[in-house]
């Protein structure tokens, strides 16, 4: 008998411990950046340890990432204080974010600061931390550069010849370019190629200048190697040398220049015949409505804008402050070769900076398929330039229409949706 | 040819069979960890060596990891209520599938294999959002619910064919030697179907060991070593995407070699 | 009681399917046929309307349509394999056993290692001498080579599934049956398709039909070999869901794996039928 109710007992207890969560102290960072194993490492060990508390870092993919929220928000009640991601994860969810402007965030520039309205009156995120994409070489590449060229201010028609003549010289295609699943092309299409020739990335998505650009890129497509279409991080196949010359996001890039710094050299997107397109890449923090905590959750956003985290973010993800601060020297090798690229390009004189887009809601996903399958149609399945863009420019005009966004940099505002011209 | 040189010839071609599927088997798991024994340049550099260098940086970085061995200890308690509760809920299906005949067997049978049909990253949402409304949110026991039935199908069918395969007249034999139905299910069925219930055991436990969306889904403070590890290593540098499929695949690979002799039917009492 | 005695047994299993499975499902069901609050078809038309839609889907059955009947023949060898042995026979079994244990992110990691350009087969092939530079094997123009290392790569990681459910089946075939054959002359193929083969039905049956829903929602492997370039119906359930953020149609992609997986499950359950009287 003694023994039954030793055992009951001990069910319950057992059962009791399975049920029950643990005692939440630390605000939990429900983030999308900061992902890979280092970059984790890095945010918990060194830019986390200063909140008071702690702080629990988690990243996550996207889907998890989406997923979870959306379960909270349906529940009415969860336990993500903070949330941490890119502009277009954020954009999603926007009704579902606290208003911000109680945050003390002067330090950061007015044009950051619109972004993260997500078209609304309220501050629905504050700019975290930003990047952008830049171009790599290997060294080994720098002699095959077109005659006269230089590469902090190529144009694509050097930046084509210089590809064939390395493909020549070496006896197969080593332009590379991030195609893969989780690569980030349609950022690449909408920020860089289509403003350099167009001034623009939905209206004149289908113009004869737009129709140029493809062919451009065609062309230099002839000199990319093949397997792109699993390239998701450039710096693998750069150190691996599969590739020796790449267009990818900084953070993509970063274990090229840590690993071999004397091997590589970034510089800045080429220009077209419009100028110098770049686009910045803004990650954000937003508080839920469900958040656990108001008070804390509010103070840890405050935490991440002040300068010392802002340099520890940098350390640990590759991603740049968006307030205006001194660097220290003793920066990592990437960051140390990123930051001269990135400011040779945004302060270029014909640099043409293209926004992420705004208003979309959770249009954007559908956004960035427009371009992709452009780019898939185009360039992956040879099919006629004009009719691609036709259609495309068609289901373009639709999206806009039914996110009801006005236009956004490089594009001229419009009252109403975006046209489609 | 003698029939002792047919024979011989016919061996060897059987043993030339097993080594080359041995071969097979073995060469990609041997790749993964020469790459995560590996130094990080070697991992990049090519031509790729076949042999490890026994270079630990890559690992011992993983294991250094802080929150590693919690997100093990999560992982292996989940795994473990999965293999419990899938047996202990699937086997009397599974006998009962086998045995009877009765209205709804089918419907039922159905059921259990459309559970495996549908995308679970689907269905995360709404128990998700069950599971924060009912407390169950962020809790071994919620998460291996969720596993269970991941894993129930193959619970119910695996043991549905073995208990198929052991004659009702064994158990009728023991009733009238005076067992009841219970007893005769414990002492008769029980050991020949053994192998069910271990090769039950055996999906259970890589199920929920390798399972990642749920477990990223429905555990915040209690990740388990997928949902913690998993998606990181997705987007880290190569050498590392290495280290940590070795260290993930480890367990599996142990308790697999634990239970292999039970996959295999008693001999001697299976005959009549 | 006896009469009550088989839905007592069932009753745990059909809470448990009830409560995590059918719960959840009804709603993504009814996800798949609302749009805007209304009940409407036009999840489905845009799913099937998008140009995407029929090479995911053909793709999805022919990847099934050529792993599994490799795996079935695989996994039945294999099991003989294991069940004649006399010694090392855990072993052996515990060898083909592995590659249950490891993840489909793994698996698509280290066979992407083994075709990459930069990967094992080219060092084996370049270190012969076979050639000199190293091919690229996984380039979007060669889709059929890209499917070709998805097939290896599928098979290899997923024959285990079969052949450790057939091991547990075989072992139950009594030996006076196969020892009946011989006395009677029967060759080993003989012996195999008619001795064998029917005893293991309700095996196969188990083993086919769980292989083949599982290969309907191949993903990891795919997406890790292929890239973008062989869409499949599990990546772009994904892909509409999370990407897309299209709640309704990721639900009817997923309805269309759950259609294709009973139609399969009713063929195989025709084909494999288990007479009900013809037990051992």
């Amino acid at each position: 008998m003694k023994m039954l109710r030793h055992l009951r007992m001990t069910a319950v207890a057992v059962t009791v411990s399975m049920l029950t969560g643990p005692v939440l102290a630390e605000p939990l960072f429900w983030s999308t950046q900061a992902k890979p194993i280092e970059e984790s490492q890095k945010m918990r060990d060194a830019v986390m340890a200063g909140f008071p508390g702690g702080v629990d870092y988690q990243p996550s993919d996207e889907g998890p990432w989406l997923t979870r929220m959306q379960a909270e928000l349906q529940a009415g009640s969860g336990t993500i204080a903070v949330l941490g991601g890119l502009h277009g994860d954020l954009s999603s969810l926007g009704g579902d974010l606290v208003d911000l402007s109680g945050i003390d965030a002067t330090a950061v520039g007015p044009a950051m600061m619109e972004l993260g309205s997500l078209g609304s009156g309220e501050q629905k995120y504050i700019p975290w931390m930003q990047a952008t994409y830049l171009m790599v070489a290997n060294r080994k590449a720098l002699e095959f550069v077109p005659e006269g060229a230089d590469i902090n201010a190529l144009s694509y028609d050097q930046l084509i010849d210089w590809a064939r003549a390395t493909a020549e010289a070496t006896g197969g295609p080593k332009f590379g370019f991030p195609a893969g699943p989780q690569g980030l092309k349609h950022r690449f299409f909408q920020g860089f190629l289509l403003p350099a020739y167009t001034r623009s990335t939905v209206t004149e998505f289908r113009s004869d200048a737009a129709v140029v650009a493809w062919e451009k890129f065609r062309e230099l497509w002839q000199y990319t190697n093949p397997a792109a279409t699993n390239y998701s991080f450039m710096q693998e196949q750069l150190v691996t040398e599969e590739v020796w010359i790449a267009f990818d996001h900084v953070a993509r890039i970063a274990d090229a220049f840590n690993q071999r710094p004397d091997d590589f050299v970034a510089f800045p997107a080429p220009a077209g015949p419009e100028g110098r397109a770049f686009m910045p890449v803004i990650a954000g923090i937003a508080v839920p409505r469900t958040a656990p905590d108001m008070e804390q959750s509010m103070a840890l956003v405050q935490y991440m804008l002040q300068p010392e985290t802002q340099i520890a973010t940098l350390r640990a993800t590759n991603f740049f402050p968006v307030i205006a601060t001194e660097l220290p020297d003793d920066m990592p090798a990437s960051v140390q070769a990123a930051g001269p690229a990135i400011a040779a390009m945004t302060g270029a004189a014909d640099a043409l900076p293209a926004l992420l887009p705004m208003g979309l809601g959770d249009k954007g996903g559908q956004f960035n398929q427009v371009y992709t399958d452009t780019f898939e149609r185009i360039i992956l399945a040879g099919q006629d330039i004009r009719e691609v863009l036709d259609d495309q420019a068609e289901v373009l005009r639709a999206l806009m229409v039914e996110a009801n966004a006005p236009c956004w940099a490089p594009d001229v505002a419009s009252e109403g949706p975006c046209p489609v011209n | 040819m003698s029939a002792p040189s047919v024979r011989r010839a016919g061996d060897r071609v059987f043993v030339a069979g097993v080594a080359l599927l041995i071969l097979w088997v073995l060469l990609p798991i041997w790749l993964l960890f020469v790459n995560a024994l590996s130094a990080p340049a070697e991992v990049t550099a090519f031509p790729k060596r076949f042999i490890p260098s026994f270079d630990l940086a890559s690992l011992s970085f993983f294991f250094g990891f802080s929150g590693v061995l919690d997100a093990l200890w999560n992982s292996v308690r989940v795994a473990a209520v999965t293999m419990i509760l899938s047996i202990g809920v699937g086997a009397p299906a599974g006998y009962a599938l086998s045995r009877f005949d009765f209205p709804g067997k089918e419907a039922f049978r159905f059921l259990v294999v459309m559970t495996r049909a549908f995308p679970l990253p689907l269905l995360a949402l709404p128990l998700a959002v069950m599971f924060i409304r009912t407390g169950l949110d962020d809790t071994i026991l919620g998460l291996a619910l969720v596993h269970t039935t991941l894993a129930l199908p193959f619970a119910v069918l695996i043991t549905y064919s073995l208990f198929s395969g052991i004659p009702l007249e064994l158990e009728e034999a023991a009733w009238t030697l005076g067992c009841n139905r219970v007893q005769a299910f414990i002492k008769v069925i029980l050991p020949l179907a053994a192998p069910g219930i271990a090769a039950s055991a055996v999906f259970a436990f890589v199920i929920s060991w390798n399972e990642v969306f749920a477990a990223a889904v429905l555990t915040v403070e209690n990740r388990t070593l997928t949902a913690f590890l998993l998606q990181s290593l997705d987007v880290s540098p190569l050498p590392l995407k290495f280290a940590g499929g070795a260290a993930l695949v480890l367990p599996a690979l142990f308790f697999i070699f634990a239970v292999r002799k039970y996959l295999f039917a008693m001999w001697g009492i299976a005959n009549r | 009681m006896p009469r009550l005695l088989p839905y007592l047994l069932l009753l745990p299993a059909t809470a448990f399917l009830c409560l995590f499975f059918l719960f959840p499902f009804v709603q993504v069901a009814h996800d798949s046929v609302m749009r805007n609050g209304a009940y409407t078809l036009e999840n489905f038309t845009r799913m099937a309307g998008h140009w995407k839609f029929s090479t995911a889907f053909w793709n999805t059955m022919l990847l099934a349509a050529v792993v599994v009947p490799i795996q079935l023949a695989m996994a039945l060898t294999m099991a003989s394999i294991v069940t004649k042995l006399q010694r090392g026979r855990s072993t052996i079994l515990y060898i083909f056993a592995i590659p249950l244990g490891i993840s489909d992110l793994a698996a698509g990691l280290v066979w992407l290692a083994i075709f990459e350009q930069s990967g094992f087969l080219n060092s084996l092939l370049v270190g012969l001498g076979v050639i000199d530079q190293p091919i690229l094997l996984l380039g979007y123009q060669n889709t059929w080579i890209i499917f070709i290392a998805i097939v290896l790569a599928e098979v290899w990681r997923a024959t285990a599934i079969m052949m450790v459910i057939l091991v547990a089946g075989m072992g139950l075939i009594p030996k006076e049956y196969r020892e009946a054959a011989d006395v009677f002359g029967a060759s080993r193929w003989q012996k195999f398709r008619r001795v064998t083969l029917p005893m293991l039905r309700p095996s196969l049956q188990t083993a086919l039909i769980l292989r083949v829903i599982l290969a309907f929602e191949v993903f990891a492997v795919v997406v890790a070999l292929g890239g973008t370039q062989l869409p499949v119906l599990m990546s772009e359930t994904y892909h509409w869901q999370f990407a897309m953020q299209e709640r309704g149609v990721a639900a009817a992609f997923a309805m269309v794996i759950l259609g294709v997986s009973v139609a399969f499950t009713i063929l195989i359950l025709r084909l494999l039928h288990v007479p009900k009287g013809a037990r051992v």
